[in-house]
């Protein structure tokens, strides 16, 4: 009974009738009712996705517009500057930047996508925190800047090494965009703005499509044999196996950009002796951090065994007695690597690559060690 | 002679003599998805109904397997731990989980027969 009145509530991106259509099997996830699988399966479509090209619909996310009352694109990105540690002016128009919303605390109250399309900045959040983005943008940056909810669009991801080709044949444009390239293009004659960017560590592209013509994009999409329909349960493996940070579990608003290992989305002109230093939420603590180390750090886990170490597992130094010294935030199988991956934070000591670790996993201790991340090779068109 | 019996929880039983094989159904395999580990009982060890007994583990997810009656392992299948995907292929054959010595016959009449485990899954 309960569960019905859940699924009564839960909102639908315009994909939701395709998703029905391909045999999704639907799970509340941020508000949303959204596919975690295919027929094909969890390892199928992240194996698929490595392989060839994978669609995912990623249309709960927030797509924001950030409009300059000036005119001048240098306002929008000096007000947002406000708001997060990213150099934001230098953005260049057509180019797209990683970035994080921070609290007073250094902590960290979403991360996004901002990207300059020429007369205002175009930024993607994540789903859960949409509303709160758009309040926090509303509230802090009224002054220079008019906040749009682009509500009335979708946004799909298409991922692997034959995205490229596959929107080839839609958008002409496509094959010269570079990494984290990102504008307005004309896609199978629907306007869309295209990046070349995603969660996955692989090539590939995200298309934000007024959600009228999403699903028929969608379906011209999949009419291409290499490309198969990808659920939440292989985005969440291919991201893992990515070492990209999913918000809520990996960081959130008691992680700051420096322990979660995420210092290299913050320019130099942001950092002590830069141009524009600090000026964001809780840089006291968070160039402090890039200053003088952050007292704990986010690191790749992989295990010894075979068992998959889950988000929650306390980690421990030793194989007996002590107190934990950390924590899993992310972990599970990663397909492509055969084996279990994980991340999570251990004190700055802890950190270093190869140091050996535990894992409590049902009052067992399993062996891990710190590893390199990301776990597989990201081919981004550079 | 064997017969099969199912619990709610979705464990088959082949009841042979006093020992029982246990694993999981084609019907919880598929609710999974990919099996990717499992880890089973130790021989000797004493199960008492109910309680956790092995776990197998997809991409997303761990789930327990129950112990659906009490009685000794005898034997647990170690080709689980090479090829967990035989749970996929093979759930109520070829992927059974461990051996059990039935310690008390009674239990068994809380079982389900196959057709009421096809009308509980329906």
């Amino acid at each position: 009974m309960s569960v019905r009145d859940d699924k009564d509530s839960l909102k639908r991106t315009p994909l939701y009738n395709l998703h029905l259509s391909l045999g999704g099997k639907m799970v509340p996830f941020a508000g949303y009712d959204m596919p975690v699988q295919y027929p094909a399966g969890v390892l199928k479509e992240h194996l698929h996705t490595r392989a060839s090209a994978g669609l995912f619909d990623v249309s709960h996310m927030g797509q924001i517009a950030l409009r300059p009352k000036s005119g001048r694109i240098e306002d929008a990105a000096r007000a947002l500057e406000r708001l997060v540690p990213q150099d934001i002016v230098a953005i260049a128009k057509g180019r797209q930047r990683y970035a994080q919303f921070t609290n007073a605390d250094g902590g960290i109250l979403d991360d996004l996508m901002v990207a300059n399309f020429g007369d205002h900045l175009f930024l993607v959040v994540n789903a859960a925190c949409k509303e709160q983005d758009a309040a926090h943008l509303r509230a802090n940056l009224s002054d220079t800047c008019i906040i749009d909810s682009l509500d009335d669009r979708a946004l799909i991801a298409l991922q692997g090494p034959k995205a490229e080709s596959a929107l080839a044949k839609l958008c002409a444009a496509a094959p010269a965009m570079t990494f984290m390239d990102a504008g307005p293009h004309i896609v199978a004659g629907i306007k869309c703005f295209v990046s070349r960017s995603g969660y996955t560590g692989e090539d590939g592209f995200e298309i934000s499509v007024p959600a009228a013509d999403a699903e028929r994009f969608a379906k011209t999409l999949l009419e291409n044999p290499d490309v198969m329909p990808i659920g939440l349960g292989a985005r969440d493996s291919l991201r893992l196996e990515a070492g990209l940070c999913l918000y809520g579990h990996d960081i959130d608003t008691t992680t700051t950009p420096v322990e979660a290992a995420l210092e290299w989305s913050v320019q130099k002109s942001r950092r002590s002796g830069g141009a524009r230093a600090g000026g964001f939420p809780g840089a006291d603590k968070i160039l402090g951090h890039f200053d003088h180390g952050a007292p704990r750090r986010r690191v790749g886990l992989r295990a010894e065994g075979r068992a998959p170490v889950r988000e929650g597992a306390l980690l421990f130094a030793a194989g007996e007695g002590g107190e934990p010294i950390g924590q899993v935030t992310s972990g599970g199988f990663g397909p492509s690597l055969n084996a279990p991956v994980a991340m999570g934070y251990v004190p700055a000591a802890s950190s270093a690559l190869e140091t050996k670790l535990f894992a409590e996993v049902r009052g067992q201790r399993l062996p891990l060690q710190v590893a390199a991340m990301p776990f597989v090779k990201n081919t981004y068109k550079r | 002679m064997t017969t099969t019996l199912y619990t709610s929880d979705h464990e088959w039983l082949a009841i042979d003599g006093d020992i029982a094989t246990v694993g999981i159904t084609d019907y919880a395999q598929s609710q999974l998805g990919d099996v990717v580990f499992v880890e089973l009982p130790k021989v000797g060890r004493a199960l008492k109904k109910a309680e956790a007994a092995a776990v197998v583990e997809s991409v997303k997810a761990a789930s327990d397997v129950y112990a659906p009656i009490s009685g000794e392992v005898v034997e647990s299948n170690e080709a689980l731990a090479a090829e967990p995907a035989l749970v996929n292929s093979d759930a109520q054959g070829a992927a059974w989980f461990f051996k059990m010595k039935i310690a008390d016959k009674s239990e068994l009449g809380g079982l389900m027969d196959e057709a009421a485990y096809k009308a509980h899954t329906a």
